[in-house]
């Protein structure tokens, strides 16, 4: 084999999220009344970004062979924060924005303390620090409510030189200034190979415990940009259970899209954002197929189904049985 | 640097798990610019002492200097920055990684803290050349290589530590013949650079073309050194054992039995791994596989229990076509076949679960009622393999992850004869599992046989196939490449043909020198 | 026999299960102290018989975390189950006959999605069953318009939930049956067997010849069967069956069996530590609420306390 076929080997997952998204998203202009314009994109980057936010978050912990279940959860408690302090002068509103990614971050860090040095399995670990999470947004908004610093919001959920989402913006610069520097950093390589097989990293002397802490902890981060983006949609912080759950599902949805292995060790989270946004468009395709929204968990939860499924069909090239049995 | 003090000594060490010494006392002294071999049956500390060495356990007692300095590993990374790497024989590859990013990985080139990945793939480049590994690719996923790569990867991303000892824990054990041969060039190249090298192995052969000193283990205490060569493999089998080196094969029958095949084979092709194969057992026959590693033997074994899919030809039970679809339908009453799986660890066993429960795991259609096990039949048939069998186990109730590894195999052999099979597969029983035990397999085998069941048994030990079988089986590349009758079976005849050589054409005296 | 039961059965008592006896002993001591009739046997009763429902749905989760597998999918087959049995009920004298086990039977029937997913498929169960989980809602959504459904619970199942027998709670009986039941399946039967073995590993269990697929779904299958009958359970509770009703369940569901001590990671656990994780979880929520604690407080607590009696006995061991 070439070294080109190697890289393409290498980034297939992500490349085949990119297609899906191009041609969910083609389908969804060409049907939309409005079509190919500025407007209609701002609306679909915004909607997508949020969720490429927890993907990207999600991704980080499942190239670690775990799994986050309550990252919807810090996107509500970050949401419900940010609906404090994301307010007042310029000043105020920076120091708040970073107080609010900061307790994303703290929050991450606990998954993450957790699971590596307290050595509880990732799922219950995440479901119980979910709830403790929803606690907390529940306790700092016991009703929606709150206001955010609306020139912040409107900037960035805005269009840049009247053509570029903003919000695409910070999702790229996300990817350039947290994911990349992250996936390509012998943290992160530990946190791979952790995934991938975690007694032979072990074995190799890597940094596994501070890669995997690492990755949870910025999944902890970037779940917080989610949240204040959420917050500068809705103008409001809500500590909505059903919402928190929704976007963990959707995320773990995305990650799958994305082509990233819930077994860990492999993926990316640029896969994972094309994921993202090509699970926003379905939804989305239902608003211009004109289909009553009582269907849309239905058709999302069927979309889910059919994405995980997909994977079984290399069981059928599977050859020897035994493969079936990791 | 002949001459000098010990590189490396330990003094003293001990180490249990769990109320189980698996070390006890042991000491060891290694110079640099040796080959130091490490000798002794499976449970005799060998692997203890290496975990202890780079840094993967921590001993309970005793001290360790390295160039006259007393040393402590915390971890794994410490052992590897004092200069000590391992191959060990759990590979300790990354699966989802490229070679280069396993064949660096411990110490990665960065560039503003990030990985340099023009400058690992060059490094990696050249730890693969020097590893004799030229032709793997170094992007390439380690979990796409075959198993003799994989090892190859593995010596490479050792030396690319740049060690001062080297240890190979079994390092061979996967590798074809040309690789061995690569191998030994580049260990002995190393010691010529002054490293110190503990080679441990099983294969007596390799030990006596590289080892300059030799220590043998028992019980987990070292009980002799000595320089290599100035004892005959008979003693050092009886320093290894601890008690008489005696002929351990059975007597093998003199006629064959003239019954029909109980077991028959043909054209039997699968996925450009097996092609074309056609061969028959007949009852209280052992049918040996032989050829080298990866030769499609074990696709074989797998094929025939029934665990792989779009297999062409035919497999006939009693000169019946049979179709085996499942392990559940080979292990049928009219089939009546079991298999003695590859891995122990994670196919024969469940490691966590009591002896009893693993003995009855294969047999439990026959020992419930619509479902419900028949305690009073469970127990009976339990204990009657414990004793055919010998099992050595305080309790039936405790893990089987407790036994030793040849008890463990006992195990895995007797949850299958449980269900007094007609047809027995053994995919390489005695991997791994010390002497004592082997022969006791030896002896099972030819029992079986005696009573009636057809055998094909699969040894990467030629010595072994020599031993035990009637006739051989010689694969390679997936086809029949030789079969080997009675006297024709010799080391020289298993290793020509496995080779692919054909004594007729190339090696001419091969017949006389019989 | 009976002699020989005992010794046995300490000796074989896991920590973990004693620990979760202990943890039980230690709220009740607690709950006295705040309140006296916190002991008084008509409030232990209640909180036997709300035990029960949770009783019924961590059977079916202890199954499949056995496995090594888990189900995501409880909170929507609870819900389906309770709506789905209370629906048919409305369909005269067949529809109340037919109640019960209808609800159970479209349990069933989610499970089995979810075991064809994880067995022939090899979905992550987790990933399979919360997909499963979004499809059920989604039909419940679409049935139901989005609101709460007018059908009401038959008088069975007010019965079996709210009916006493000589004093005992019908639900809390129901519960010792089924428990009995899954004691013998998982000790003494193959099924129960290769459950066991499939948890510790699948491909040892596979080549000695057991139908794992087939057991894998079946696990799965009665997993679903038994979450919709705590649905139904829950609706004669309640006499009719509301939106999002289970999402109450799956943590509970989820934390008792691993608090039992049964290993999230399969093969490894006994039905009398789950036992003791649903009324060590059971008796927790009732104190928070005797308390009056908000429920922010409440999910705080009670996921601070999952996660502090979890990092006590359910950890993994080190690698070192």
């Amino acid at each position: 084999m070439k070294d080109w076929q190697y890289r393409l080997a290498e980034h297939r997952g992500t490349l085949i999220a990119l297609a899906i998204f191009i041609v969910m998203f083609a389908i969804y202009t060409a049907n939309h009344p409005a079509g190919f314009t500025a407007n209609v994109v701002q609306t679909a980057a915004n909607k997508g970004a949020l969720l490429a936010f927890v993907a990207i978050a999600q991704t980080l912990v499942v190239i670690t062979a775990g799994i986050d279940l309550s990252v919807g959860m810090i996107l509500l408690l970050t949401n419900c924060l940010a609906s404090w302090v994301v307010v007042g002068s310029p000043m105020e509103t920076a120091f708040g924005a970073v107080l609010v990614l900061l307790a994303g971050a703290a929050c991450g860090a606990l998954n993450g303390a957790i699971v590596i040095y307290g050595r509880l399995q990732p799922i219950v670990a995440t479901i119980a620090t979910g709830a403790v999470f929803y606690g907390v947004a529940l306790l700092l908004r016991p009703f929606p409510g709150g206001s955010v610093n609306e020139d912040l919001a409107d900037a960035l959920t805005g269009k840049i030189f009247g053509v570029v989402p903003a919000s695409l913006i910070v999702l790229l610069a996300v990817i350039l200034l947290v994911w990349i520097p992250f996936s390509h950093s012998v943290y992160g390589r530990a946190a791979y190979a952790a995934g991938s097989s975690e007694p032979a990293a072990y074995i190799s002397g890597m940094p596994i415990r501070r890669g995997k802490f690492l990755a949870y902890t910025l999944a902890g981060l970037v779940a917080a940009i989610g949240g204040l983006f959420l917050t500068f949609f809705s103008y409001t912080g809500e500590a909505a259970y059903a919402s928190g759950n929704a976007y963990t599902l959707f995320s773990i949805a995305a990650v799958v899209l994305g082509g990233v292995s819930l077994f860990g060790g492999k993926g990316s989270a640029v896969g994972a954002v094309f994921g993202a946004l090509a699970f926003r468009t379905i939804g989305d395709l239902l608003f211009v197929f004109d289909l009553d929204p009582l269907w849309q968990p239905l058709f999302q939860g069927l979309i889910l189904l059919a994405a995980v499924s997909l994977g079984a069909f290399a069981l059928f090239r599977v050859k020897n049985r035994l493969e079936w049995f990791l | 640097m002949e001459g000098a003090g010990p590189l490396f000594q330990m003094e003293g060490i001990s180490k249990s798990y769990g109320g189980v010494r698996a070390l006890q006392d042991a000491s060891l002294s290694i110079r640099a610019g040796t080959i130091h071999a490490i000798l002794g049956e499976n449970g005799a500390g060998k692997s203890t002492l290496i975990k202890v060495m780079a840094g993967v356990v921590s001993p309970d007692q005793g001290q360790m200097m390295l160039g006259g300095n007393p040393v402590q590993f915390a971890s794994p990374a410490a052992a590897m920055e004092a200069g000590i790497a391992c191959v060990v024989q759990e590979l300790s590859l990354i699966p989802e990684l490229s070679v280069a990013d396993n064949v660096v990985i411990s110490n990665p080139p960065q560039r503003f803290g990030l990985i340099d990945r023009t400058a690992q793939r060059r490094i990696a480049e050249q730890s693969l050349l020097r590893a004799g590994a030229g032709d793997v690719h170094p992007m390439a996923l380690v979990k796409d290589l075959p198993l003799s790569r994989r090892q190859m990867v593995e010596i490479a991303k050792a030396l690319t530590r740049k060690p001062r000892i080297l240890i190979l824990d079994e390092a061979t054990s996967a590798l074809t013949a040309s690789d061995v041969s690569k191998v030994f060039e580049v260990l002995k190249r190393l010691r010529s650079e002054g490293l110190a090298l503990l080679y441990i192995s099983h294969r007596m052969n390799e030990i006596a073309e590289l080892a300059d000193e030799c220590t043998v283990f028992r019980n987990g205490r070292n009980v002799a050194s000595f320089p290599a060569g100035t004892k005959s493999d008979g003693e050092v089998v009886q320093l290894m054992i601890g008690r008489e080196y005696q002929n351990v094969y059975p007597e093998k029958p003199t006629a064959q039995a003239d019954a029909k095949p109980l077991l028959e084979v043909q054209n039997l092709s699968w996925a450009n791994r097996l092609h074309d194969i056609s061969f028959g057992v007949k009852p209280g026959e052992i049918l040996g596989l032989g050829g080298l590693d990866g030769q499609g033997q074990r696709e074989l074994l797998l094929a025939l229990f029934g665990v792989l899919r779009g297999l062409e030809g035919e497999v006939k039970i009693e000169g019946k076509a049979t179709k085996l679809d499942s392990p559940a339908s080979a292990r049928k009453k009219n089939v009546g076949m079991a298999l003695i799986p590859e891995d122990r660890k994670t196919e024969g066993l469940m490691l966590p679960m009591s002896v009893r429960d693993n003995l009855s795991f294969a047999s439990l259609d026959m020992l419930t009622v619509r479902g419900i096990v028949d305690k009073t039949k469970e127990a009976q048939s339990i204990d009657e393999m414990v004793k055919l069998l010998a099992i050595k186990t305080g309790a039936l109730d405790s893990p089987v992850s407790s036994l030793s590894g040849g008890n463990q195999q006992k195990v895995v052999i007797a949850k299958w004869l449980m269900r007094h099979p007609r047809i027995i597969l053994l995919n390489d029983p005695t991997r791994g599992i010390d002497v004592g035990t082997k022969q006791e397999i030896y002896l099972l085998m030819r029992r079986l046989a005696d009573q009636g069941a057809a055998i094909v048994f699969y040894s990467t030990d030629y010595a072994e196939l020599i031993g035990c079988c009637d006739r051989v089986l010689v694969m390679y590349n997936g086809a029949v490449e030789t079969e080997l009758l009675g006297d024709e079976i010799t080391e020289h005849a298993l290793i020509s043909s496995a080779l692919h050589i054909r004594p007729k054409e190339n090696q001419p005296r091969e017949r006389v020198s019989r | 026999m009976t002699a020989n039961a005992l010794p046995q059965f300490i000796r074989k008592a896991d920590p973990a299960v004693l620990t979760a006896f202990g943890c039980i002993i230690l709220l009740l001591v607690i709950g006295g102290i705040y309140s006296r009739s916190f002991l008084s046997p008509e409030y232990l009763l209640q909180q036997l018989k709300v035990a029960s429902f949770l009783g019924v749905i961590a059977t079916g989760m202890m199954l499949v975390v056995l496995l090594g597998q888990i189900d995501l999918s409880v909170p929507w087959t609870v819900t389906a189950g309770a709506m789905m049995a209370c629906a048919v009920a409305a369909y005269g004298p067949v529809g109340v006959a037919l109640a019960i086990p209808f609800g159970i039977f479209c349990g069933a029937l989610i499970g089995a999605i979810n075991g064809i997913g994880v067995a022939y498929l090899r979905i992550p169960s987790m990933i399979v069953t919360l997909a499963t989980n979004a499809v059920a809602q989604g039909i419940m959504v679409i049935y139901t318009g989005g609101f709460s459904p007018q059908d009401s619970a038959t008088d069975a199942m007010r019965y079996l939930a709210t009916g006493t027998i000589l004093g005992i709670p019908n639900a809390a009986i129901i519960w010792l049956i089924l428990g009995v039941a899954t004691v013998f399946v998982l000790g003494r039967t193959s099924f129960g067997r290769s459950v066991y073995g499939i948890g510790n590993r699948e491909r040892a269990a596979y080549l000695s010849g057991i139908n794992t697929r087939r057991i894998v779904m079946i696990a799965f299958a009665a997993s679903g069967a038994l979450s919709a009958f705590g649905g139904v359970l829950l609706a004669g509770y309640a006499s009719k069956a509301a939106q999002s009703m289970g999402d109450a369940y799956l943590l509970p569901a989820i934390a008792a069996v691993v608090l039992g001590g049964t290993s999230i990671l399969g093969g490894r656990g006994s039905y009398m530590g789950t036992v003791a994780g649903v009324i060590l979880i059971t008796l927790l929520q009732s104190i928070l609420s005797v308390m009056q604690m908000p429920e922010a407080g409440r999910q705080i607590t009670y996921g601070l306390l999952i996660i502090l009696m979890l990092l006590l006995y359910g950890r993994s061991p080190a690698i070192r």
